[in-house]
Order: structure tokens, then sequence, then C-alpha cells
């Protein structure tokens, strides 16, 4: 079934088609439809709730409090909010709280815009204190809104990690057609944490038994990642260039290939849609046989220092486009490879 | 031996003896809790939060299902599980610090929502577990290490107090009170029980059976679907560097600037 709906709405619906059944959280530009979407879902559906929390920490806790009973429950916010639940991300890493939370990015340190940007992908993967032991999708259409947050809940819940979908105020503003399921998936794995005989803690008194823990949690999260990691490649065999991207700012480079592959230009497109886990195996795979890699972004290097991290080694030129909280047309795009070459 | 005293049932034996230090008001108010707990016979229904600070500690008091939480999140952590889980009996467990500075603005909302939660704050007028310092109830020329000369900058925080000013005595959530209604089969209870409204008291961990009495009635607000805070007026002989008998005294003195009672 087809829909006509902006891209908070797409967020909202999904949560709610994927058996979400409380969203906290607390009003910010650019995410606040998705919260007002939710709350209309509350009036026709008496299963479902609704807080409008006091802040951002209560939301982020509210959703845990939540999940410690068993409820899918979900956040959304956006930049200065994002730093603020913070708090409660690391406390739901640290407890392996399945929370949903969706960050529908703004631009640049403090409040500055809310239109668009890239330049929450290290606060959203490793905002917190330890090593980040978390799930982020990054999307790039309306569609992808919709079926990531539908996996984002199975996923959560399934291997006890936060998860998050990182949009921008882009995609949450943009209004088009995607298709909604008919059909419900179950969550595995979903019943209440908080039951008797569990005494959770998330403090420590020696350095050893913490030390232990988080070394199990990195085996862990390194068993699974490959399980969970996902990206896409496109117009890749081959292809002397190979542009990376993630988000909004892939689509333009998709475009942006396709142009340059009609003026017969040898060149593809590596999209990383989990940031984290980043898809490490396949980017080397991928991007070893390329003899440049041009990484195009709206953040001063936050996508390529996740990519550096994961390819040590890696014995390809890289070139790095930044465009700090400004988006990129596929025209640019364009006009910038060639001037490259 | 078997005039001994017993430990309330709901305790988790292989935790005692217990974390806190020596001479603690803690475990007083734990006591009380557990007791309330096996009077009312609720433990399978009990789901307990605590803080961080020394209310920490009380992470595997119980046998009841218990998780810490981050400092002053303990009390949205339970709006969040109430609100899951509408049958349980939710107690939100943190000290001064906790509740009327870092984490205030849940105090306040949670109070003004009358959420149908449990929150008792452990006051003892300064920050225990960091070692000693000035709290919103630190009162008028306490020393603490962060107000070496002594506090006298502002005016003392009174909880329950402040809480009046905005609890509404006959808000409940109407879907919760059908609920409670329907289980227990007593309209009449549950009539007089929702025009208490919020319940707010403050007891003192030196007047225990005072204090026992408050905890349950707290908990029966919130099992009639109301907000329900009662602090505890607590000891610090650690970091007050008291004795025991001028702990004795200075909680007896803490009691003429604390009011204890119902509000």
């Amino acid at each position: 079934m087809k829909q006509f709906l902006m891209g908070n709405q797409v967020l909202a619906k999904a949560a709610l088609d994927a058996g979400a059944k409380i969203m906290f959280g607390y009003p910010i530009t650019p995410s606040t439809e998705i919260l007002e979407t939710w709350a209309k879902f509350c009036l026709k559906d008496k299963s479902l709730s609704i807080l409008q929390t006091e802040d951002e920490m209560a939301a982020g806790f509210g959703v845990i409090g939540a999940c410690l009973a068993g409820v899918p429950a979900f956040t959304a916010t956006a930049g200065p909010g994002n730093i603020l639940m913070q708090d409660a991300f690391v406390m739901a890493e640290a407890l392996r709280i399945p929370m949903v939370s969706m960050i529908v990015q703004r631009g640049g340190m403090s409040t500055s815009t809310v239109i668009y940007s890239q330049e929450e992908v290290r606060l959203t993967c490793f905002g917190g204190n330890s090593e980040g032991f978390r799930i982020v999708y990054s999307t790039f259409n309306l569609q992808e809104l919709y079926d990531y947050t539908l996996k984002a809940f199975q996923v959560a819940w399934k291997y006890r990690w936060p998860t998050f979908i990182l949009a921008d105020g882009y995609q949450g503003k943009m209004m088009g057609e995607i298709e909604i399921s008919n059909f419900e998936l179950p969550i595995s794995n979903l019943k209440p944490i908080l039951t008797k005989g569990a005494n959770l803690r998330n403090c420590y008194n020696l350095e050893e038994e913490i030390g232990e823990i988080i070394v199990n949690y990195s085996d862990e999260y390194n068993k699974v990642r490959g399980e969970i990691e996902e990206y896409e490649e496109y117009q890749v065999e081959n292809a002397k260039v190979i542009l990376l991207a993630h988000g909004i700012v892939a689509a333009a480079a998709k475009v942006a290939v396709d142009e340059l592959r009609k003026k017969g230009g040898s060149i593809g497109l590596f999209r990383p849609i989990t940031l984290r886990p980043f898809p490490a195996q396949a980017a080397t795979k991928i991007l070893n046989k390329a003899e440049k890699i041009i990484v195009l972004e709206s953040a001063i290097g936050q996508l390529a220092e996740l990519f550096k991290a994961e390819l040590f080694g890696l014995n390809t030129t890289l070139i790095e486009i930044n465009k700090p909280a400004v988006g990129f047309t596929p025209e640019e795009i364009i006009k910038t490879i060639v001037s490259l070459q | 031996m078997d005039n001994l005293p017993r430990f309330p049932k709901c305790y988790k034996a292989e935790s005692k003896p217990h974390k806190f230090c020596p001479g603690c008001g803690h475990p007083i108010v734990l006591k009380m809790l557990g007791q309330v707990i096996d009077e009312m016979g609720i433990a399978d229904k009990v789901v307990f939060m605590v803080d961080i600070g020394c209310s920490l500690l009380a992470w595997d008091y119980f046998d009841l299902p218990t998780t810490q939480t981050h400092h002053g999140r303990t009390v949205p952590t339970a709006v969040g599980f109430k609100m899951a889980d509408p049958e349980k009996i939710v107690i939100a467990y943190m000290g001064d610090g906790g509740a009327y500075a870092i984490g205030l603005q849940h105090t306040l909302t949670t109070c003004l929502r009358n959420n149908p939660i449990t929150t008792i704050v452990v006051n003892n007028t300064l920050y225990a577990m960091t070692g000693g310092q000035l709290a919103p109830t630190t009162i008028d020329n306490e020393v603490t290490t962060t107000t070496p000369g002594g506090k006298t900058e502002f005016t003392t925080l009174k909880g329950p107090e402040l809480l009046r000013t905005i609890a509404k005595p006959e808000a409940y959530f109407e879907s919760l009170k059908n609920k409670v209604l329907s289980k227990t089969g007593s309209y009449l209870k549950n009539k007089v029980l929702s025009k208490t409204g919020s319940y707010l008291a403050r007891g003192s961990t030196d007047k225990p059976l005072v204090l026992k009495q408050y905890l349950m009635k707290a908990i029966r607000s919130q099992m009639a679907g109301n907000y329900s805070f009662v602090e505890a007026l607590s000891v610090c002989p650690t970091n007050w560097k008291t004795d025991a008998k001028k702990t004795i005294q200075r909680i007896q003195e803490l009691e003429k600037e604390f009011q204890l009672g119902e509000f």
C-alpha cells in the first residue's frame, strides 16, 4: 500500500508498524512532527501511549523504563537534544536496553541550524563514554526511513544494543510516496528485562570487573557485527573512482554517478547504511580495487574518520570533500569530480 | 535467637551485611520499606529503582527486580516502566542531590502530572557518596567540603513543601483508576483513596515507625493511581563527622528545620 507522507510522519508510521507502543519525546526542530504524529495515533489506538517529557533526558530514560518492562518504546530528537540524551544512551549500552532513537540531524555545534546536516555522525555513533556499542542506520530516502525503522526495532531487541535511525532535517521534512508494509513483523526476544531475580547495575567497585564486561561486550558486538552491517554498492565493478557517502549526500552522489557514467566515466558509489558497525570488510574489498576514493559529506571528516579507522593500510588515494552543515547537489558533485580528474 | 527481630522477607540475604557505612540512615529507611512490602504482601508487584550516590548501594538490597539508573534519572525511568506496566508498583529511591538538584525537573514534573509512582528521598543535607558537598538541602551555616566557611548564600530547599504548591489533590489517571477499581472490586475504598490525591510526607530515620506509616500510605496512594513522595530525613555520621550521640542530636535539631508530617 502506498502513502504520501512527510519524512517525520514516515518515521512515526514505521514505529507503529514495527510494534512500538510508547513514544517519549521533547519537541525539537526538525524532529517534532514525529511526536505530533504519534500523538494522533494515540487518539485512535488506545493501546498506544505518549509522554511529552520535561526534557530529553527524561525522554531517553522513559524509553529505558518501558523497555525494562518489555514494551517496545522509542524517542526522537536532534542536535542539542541528542547531546542530552547521551545520558540515557550510555545507560542503554551498559544495561543492554533495546531502545530505538530517531536522530533528525541539525547543523553545526550548539543550537545552530535546523534544516540539514551530517554533523551528528560522531555524536550518534560515539557520543557516550566507553566504546560506542550501538547500531546506527543512516537512511537516504523516505522509503529507507520506513524500512530501516521497522528493522531498527527488530535488531534492537534481537541484539539488545541501543539502535538509531540517523536522518536529517531534509529527510524529516521532505514529502513523498512510500510503500507501507501490510503485515507486522514480530519482534523477537520481546520480553520484560527487569523481572524477579534481576538486580541490574551500572556502577562497579573494581576496574577489573568493568574491564571484563567491556571486553565481553566488545567480543559479542564484533561477533554479530557481520550480521548487522549493511551497505549499498553502486556501479563499483571496475570503477577507478569510488565515491564514499552516506545519507542524503549518497542520493545526490548516485545521480552524479549515473551522469558521469553516461559520459564514459569509470565511477561508482559505496554507501555505508550502518555507520556503526561500519561495514569494514565490504568497504575494504570494494575500495581496495579503486584508484581513488572521494569522500563526500556534510561535515568535516566525520564519515571519513569512521572509514579510515577501519581501513588502516589501504593503499588508495583518498580525497575528502567536506561541506559542514551544507548539502550537495548532483551537479556540483559532477563538477568537483571532473575538476579532480 | 528466635526473639531477635527478623530481616524483612523481601531482603536479599546474600547481599547482607549491607554496603552502607556504619551508622548510615539508608538501612533504616530500607528496612522500613522492606517491612511495608512484606506486610502489604506486594513483593511480586514491586519494581525498585535506585539513583547514583549512596542510594546506588541498594542495587541488590532486596530480592526484588531492581535497577540502578543514572544520577537524577531514576524518576523518569520509573515513569517509563509504570506507563509500560501499570500493574506494577514502581519505587524510585534516591538522595537529596538526585531528587532536588540534578533531577529536580523530574521530581517537579512527575508531581505536576500526578504520575502514579512512589519517590523516596533520603535527605542527609549533603552529597555523601562524593565526600560531603553542598546540596540544595544544606542548612544555613552548615559546613560542607564546598562551603568550608559555612553555607550562607541561599535558602534551604524543602521538597514536600515545594511539591505541595503544584500537587493536584484530586487529579489521577482515569484509565489507571478504572483498572484499580475493577481489580480490587472495592469501590468505596478507591473512592476514599482517590480523594487523597498525591501523597506527600516527610519522616525521619529518628522515628522509623512513623516513617514506615508514611511509606505504606505512599504505596497505597500509588496503587490508587496517584503520585506519592516521601522524604526521609536521615543521618550521615561519616560526612557529618559525628559520633553516635552527636548524630542523634543533629538529626533532632534538623527535625526543627525540616518539619515532619504529611503535606
